[in-house]
């Protein structure tokens, strides 16, 4: 096995190409060198990309913020402005792991991974975020929720990865918010995720809202009848019995030692609700 | 077996070595720089006892390749105490009993210190939460918890 650490995007899909599908792309590697480990993979090429200075940044950018894929989760929750903008995006990258996993863990590595319970994603399906993928073809634009195609399955073709998140500008009166249900206070993995992101007008009634469900299906759901839900209401009782209601429907669990499907389903509704008061609590004072 | 020329700064002091490509960061220190006070104790990085700073970042070094490490500047246990002088936390571990085994404390208090730098005066809550990512399986956490108080405190000048 060999190592590379291109300091360019351009030398970075060399490197894969050249490679011929033999190569792992390595962010912060939290994940791959577990699995490297445990001889899950075994590439003839890892590609470092933590050495592309556009893949380590944040950065404002037409108003909104572009994130490398390679940052950090700690560096994530230290930008003050991300995090005023996107609190919802930063605490549900925050939730990943300890203190030295958000040393090393990174937004491209969670996506990539294409865990259904990958925390970050969520919210940033939520907050329609747009991932810019380089490849040998050159470079093309995909939806933050069609990059992962099932558990440890990605749309990325030979030679692909994956460059930055862009978040786009922010409209007033907008917050988001991630919650997980997980059995003890830290370090496990999401048994439900759940992700919403509004926007109010000046009376409190919702104008626009996403609801994204994470660990309940193969993939994560970016679901529409739950954001129906919620547009043209105020948080009241039966904006959320409708929520949570759209929440359960579209819920398609596994049974495992996490959770049962019907716990699961049950949950789902719980938290995206918990998660939309956050999400119009935070809009009502943006 | 591929090697990679790696050149790193070690508790303020240079290092050059040939690394196996499959070879953690926790692997070069161990075997390589015969740095053994970070331990191997789960290698998923689930228990923290190879806990390390590195460019001021605390990780665990067993997912770290030794190859990411060119041209880092890493700190680990063994750079903690000023020569013969314990850091504060070394000392107060040993006064509270913060420790039975010893197998977690390296990892324990590297990463104390690395909340201690950056916050002073934490909760108990936050150190709780700072450490989650470190496992003792002797102490149950609450002579630990105590002991990076106490230090913070002693550290603030407070009187006990």
């Amino acid at each position: 096995m060999r190592y590379q650490a291109p300091g360019t995007i351009d030398e970075a899909v060399a490197v894969l190409a050249a490679a011929n599908g033999g190569a792992q792309v390595l962010a912060g590697g939290t994940d791959l060198l577990v699995q490297l480990r445990a001889g899950m993979i075994g590439p003839e090429v890892i590609v470092d990309i933590k050495r592309i200075p556009e893949l380590r940044a944040i950065a404002v950018e037409n108003d909104g913020f572009r994130i490398g894929a390679a940052v950090a989760g700690a560096e994530m929750g230290e930008h003050a402005a991300l995090k005023a903008s996107w609190p919802g995006v930063v605490e549900a990258m925050e939730l990943i792991g300890s203190t030295q996993i958000q040393g090393r863990a990174t937004p491209g590595g969670n996506l990539c991974n294409a865990s259904p319970a990958a925390d970050c994603v969520p919210a940033m399906l939520a907050a329609s975020a747009m991932c810019t993928i380089a490849g040998p073809t050159g470079r093309r634009d995909l939806s933050v929720g069609d990059v992962a195609t099932g558990p440890g399955q990605t749309a990325l073709g030979k030679g692909e990865f994956v460059v930055d998140f862009r978040l786009p500008e922010r409209p007033p009166r907008s917050g988001d918010a991630y919650l997980r249900f997980i059995p003890r206070t830290e370090m496990d993995i999401a048994v439900v995720g759940a992700g919403v992101n509004v926007t109010l007008d000046n009376d409190g009634v919702c104008t626009a809202a996403r609801v994204v469900l994470g660990a309940v299906a193969p993939r994560i759901l970016l679901v529409p009848e739950a954001a129906a839900a919620l547009v043209g209401a105020r948080l009241d009782d039966d904006a959320l019995g409708r929520l949570d209601a759209a929440c359960r429907a579209a819920c398609r669990p596994i049974d495992d030692k996490r959770g049962t499907i019907v716990y699961r389903t049950k949950v789902s509704g719980v938290l995206a609700c918990r998660a939309a008061a956050i999400a119009f609590e935070r809009a009502r004072t943006s | 077996m591929v090697k990679t020329h790696v050149t790193m700064t070690v508790n303020g002091e240079a290092a050059e070595l040939l690394c196996d490509t499959r070879a953690t960061l926790l692997d070069v220190l161990r075997d390589e720089l015969d740095l053994t006070g970070s331990k191997e104790g789960c290698s998923s990085g689930d228990c923290g006892a190879c806990s390390v700073m590195l460019d001021d970042r605390l990780v665990c070094s067993c997912l770290v390749l030794g190859a990411e490490a060119e041209g880092c500047a890493i700190e680990t246990i063994e750079g903690m105490a000023d020569d013969d002088r314990l850091h504060p936390l070394q000392q107060t571990f040993l006064e509270e009993a913060a420790l039975q085994c010893g197998i977690c404390t390296p990892g324990f208090l590297v990463a104390a210190k690395a909340l201690l730098d950056r916050h002073p005066d934490p909760t108990e809550t936050e150190v709780r939460y700072w450490l989650a990512g470190n496992l003792c399986r002797c102490t149950g956490y609450d002579k630990i918890v105590r002991a990076v108080m106490l230090t913070a405190a002693d550290m603030r000048g407070e009187p006990r």
